[in-house]
């Protein structure tokens, strides 16, 4: 494609489809067999998904006072997480807590593009260590090609086979670490080998073994490509500021064959073209195209190239991260000038201080006050008014608590009945219970009155809480 | 079809409209052949294992071979219910409505389960939640929710009341007692204070009434000296029912009939010790 016809059709419906001819589309229809090299963004890479994923193994076996440190008690609708037991009236958190999750997603995604998937990702994790597995097991990715294409033999069933049993073990370790943050880890082992678990621990179990068995196994990089949800939308927050694995096309091209002995410094680039960079790609693309679809970012094209730079005696860099307004030459902006990244953090901060404010004022007891509706109210033989209200005390405290009832506000001379004795409140649930306000018929003033009511625990005046509700009256 | 493309082999139908325009022969994709034919599939076992087609003529239908009814299905889900509800209900089967009023777990599932009970039974004359029915007469049942009863408000007499009903009668007075003196008493009632006029003793509506008119629960005699009233509380409400009285048979009386619930045989017994206790803690119910 030459420059000027480029410019000239630019920003028209043809440019979009320019490259129609050459797109090339992997369709899964290759197993791509990655080769393995050391450097400086393998070692990195390593390292951040063990660094993710190895608590979600271990976290679940952690104690506290007795208890699992950190549970999602699905089964009694509670969240622990040591000494903090959160109800399901304060899951709202559970939603800022995802909203951080997203954005810093998005963040890190328009600060160096696909950050997550490169280096966190559980598809990329569990895919690089089945690989590894492969690749130790089936020997580099030449040999494995060649078992892949041979007869079957002894040999073949062999390793094969012991590939596919590790591929399963880990599967099964995978879908039990799962479940064991939903219910209490001993527990649940000891339960899984006495073949005992509950109908839906087994469906979880088998859904997370084949999911697993499958998508790391077998799907591998097309789950990103075609699957992937996140995939599509990463691609969009990045911008030309966003820094990602470029090849530096005008340092590259025009690429060629190193001959021996013959001098090409004038007329060729500095790749030579020995395809290193796209032979280590997980998911098989060409970086020498340009970002693109398939492209993780996970800087392995990065190692590659720049070990077989230092072999050519050329400087490193010739893929390297780099955005797009540093590759065409325009000076490169400062982190606050990127508005995006400016607007991701703040909604953090915003959600943060919510879980912040939330996690302080949790409060250990909760009222909701609901009025009888009909009637509002009742006339009493000696005249006097009643209104029925039906209580709703949350206890959130580990132990059963009575409450005393008081009221403010409201009409003058008004009397609470049916709290004359400090009523019981289940811990951990909500306990309901009916309260009734009667005035005296001449000191109601007005239709509608104000009331607020208070429960307090007798045992900890500390535990209370407070609503505000109405008390109902004749039309005056 | 555009001309500029081929069709890929594709055999046409063979029809040409408009001398270039023709409809491909192109097979459907496998995927919605393969639906298409499971469905059919589905439509047959559907068919066969649930009750599906009437047969003629015998007032009968196919009975499926995986013998479904929605009754079954009912009362297998009904059973769940019947097993939560049942350790409670063993327990208030053999106690008195007094006894379930003062277990606190009882009285919170008697409240909570009793509405259905009484929205069934109750509800058509009190009206819903016991806030009384109203027809041209007054009030045509009386309210539940407010501490005035006329056969008292214990929840024994409340068990009492649904168990045999409740059918007072007052003498209608249009031939003993005169115009005036009726208007008399009926403004002496109206202001709640009916033992300011002699004529209250006098013409012996202390019998029933009681010498202070505060009525008697053995008799149901309405308390005349408080704020709430049977039928109504007007001046000329109040004439009403001196002149015509109530349930004696007058056709201008008044009607005030609670039917015997325990002689109707609709409801259990645990069933009305239930309603006691549901319609004791509408928030009038009195203390033994």
């Amino acid at each position: 494609m030459n420059d000027e016809l480029e410019n000239k059709e630019m920003g028209t419906v043809t440019t979009i489809y320019h490259e129609f001819e050459t797109w090339k589309v992997n369709r899964g229809e290759k197993t791509i067999h990655a080769k393995r090299m050391p450097g400086f963004f393998r070692t990195v890479k390593n390292y951040t998904q063990l660094a993710l994923w190895l608590p979600f193994f271990l976290v679940p076996y952690l104690r506290w006072n007795d208890k699992q440190a950190i549970l999602w008690d699905i089964q009694n609708r509670q969240f622990h997480f040591f000494n903090l037991t959160v109800l399901p009236q304060d899951i709202w958190m559970l939603s800022l807590v995802l909203l951080i999750a997203a954005m810093t997603l998005f963040g890190v995604t328009s600060v160096a593009s696909r950050v997550w998937c490169g280096y966190f990702c559980f598809q990329t994790a569990w895919t690089d260590w089945f690989t590894w597995l492969e690749d130790k097991i089936e020997g580099n990715p030449q040999a494995r090609r060649k078992l892949d294409d041979a007869p079957l033999s002894l040999d073949k069933i062999k390793k094969k086979g012991l590939k596919h049993a590790i591929w399963m073990l880990i599967a099964l370790l995978t879908g039990i670490s799962f479940s064991i943050w939903f219910v209490d880890a001993f527990q649940y082992w000891n339960n899984l080998v006495h073949l005992n678990l509950p109908r839906v621990g087994w469906v979880v179990l088998a859904m997370f073994f084949f999911g697993t068995y499958i998508l790391a196994g077998f799907l591998r990089e097309q789950a990103c490509i075609w699957l992937c949800p996140y995939a599509r939308i990463q691609g969009v927050m990045g911008d030309s500021q966003t820094i990602l694995p470029t090849y530096d096309v005008k340092r590259g091209e025009p690429r060629g064959k190193m001959r021996r002995g013959v001098e090409t410094g004038a007329t060729q680039g500095d790749c030579i073209d020995c395809f290193q960079c796209v032979q280590v790609c997980p998911t098989g693309v060409d970086i020498r195209d340009g970002q693109q679809l398939g492209c993780i970012t996970c800087g392995l094209c990065l190692d590659a190239c720049d070990a077989i730079m230092d072999k050519v005696g050329k400087p490193r860099g010739l893929i390297r991260y780099a955005s797009l307004d540093e590759m065409s030459g325009k000076p490169a902006k400062k982190m606050y000038q990127h508005p995006r990244t400016m607007v991701y953090l703040t909604i953090i901060l915003i959600a943060l201080s919510g879980i912040v404010y939330g996690l302080t004022h949790l409060g250990s007891m909760t009222l909701r006050v609901i009025p009888e509706r009909q009637p509002l109210f009742v006339t009493m033989s000696d005249g006097s008014v009643q209104n029925k209200y039906d209580f709703k005390v949350l206890n959130k405290t580990d132990k059963d608590l009575h409450v005393k009832v008081s009221a403010e506000g409201g009409v003058s001379g008004q009397a609470i009945i049916g709290a004359e004795t400090p009523l019981l409140t289940h811990h951990g649930r909500g306990t309901s219970f009916t309260i009734f306000v009667k005035a005296p018929g001449a000191s109601v003033m007005q239709e509608v009155t104000p009331i607020e009511f208070r429960v307090e625990a007798v045992e900890d005046p500390a535990v209370s809480a407070e609503y505000t509700s109405n008390f109902n009256g004749p039309k005056r | 079809m555009s001309d500029k493309h081929d069709a890929g082999g594709v055999p046409t139908t063979g029809h040409v409209w408009d001398g270039d325009l023709a409809d491909l022969a192109n097979q459907p994709p496998k995927w919605w052949m393969l639906g298409l034919t499971a469905s059919a599939i589905w439509c047959v076992v559907y068919f066969l294992y649930y009750p599906s087609i009437p047969v003629s003529n015998t007032q009968s239908f196919f009975k499926g071979i995986g013998g479904w009814t929605a009754i079954t299905e009912m009362e297998a889900d009904k059973s769940i219910v019947d097993e939560v509800r049942g350790k409670y209900e063993a327990k208030l089967k053999d106690m008195t409505p007094a006894a379930i009023l003062g277990d606190s777990e009882l009285t919170e599932y008697v409240t909570r389960s009793g509405k259905v009970l009484f929205g069934d039974n109750c509800a058509a004359c009190h009206g819903q939640n016991g806030v009384g029915t109203i027809d041209k007469q007054g009030l045509f049942a009386p309210v539940l929710r407010d501490d005035d009863w006329l056969y008292g408000g214990t929840v024994g007499d409340i068990y009492a009341s649904i168990l045999g009903g409740r059918q007072g009668v007052m003498v209608a007075h249009k031939d003993t007692l005169s115009a005036a003196e009726i208007d008399t008493l009926a403004n002496a009632v109206a202001a709640s204070k009916p033992t300011s006029t002699p004529l209250f003793a006098e013409k012996g509506c202390t019998a029933c009434h009681g010498a202070d008119g505060k009525g008697m629960a053995a008799m149901g005699s309405a308390n005349l000296t408080d704020s709430v009233w049977r039928f109504d509380g007007s001046v000329e409400g109040i004439k009403r029912t001196i002149t015509y009285g109530v349930n004696n048979g007058d056709p201008q009386a008044r009607v005030a009939v609670m039917p015997n619930f325990q002689a109707a045989g609709k409801l259990s017994e645990a069933e009305m010790k239930k309603l006691a206790v549901y319609v004791f803690k509408f928030g009038g119910g009195q203390a033994n």
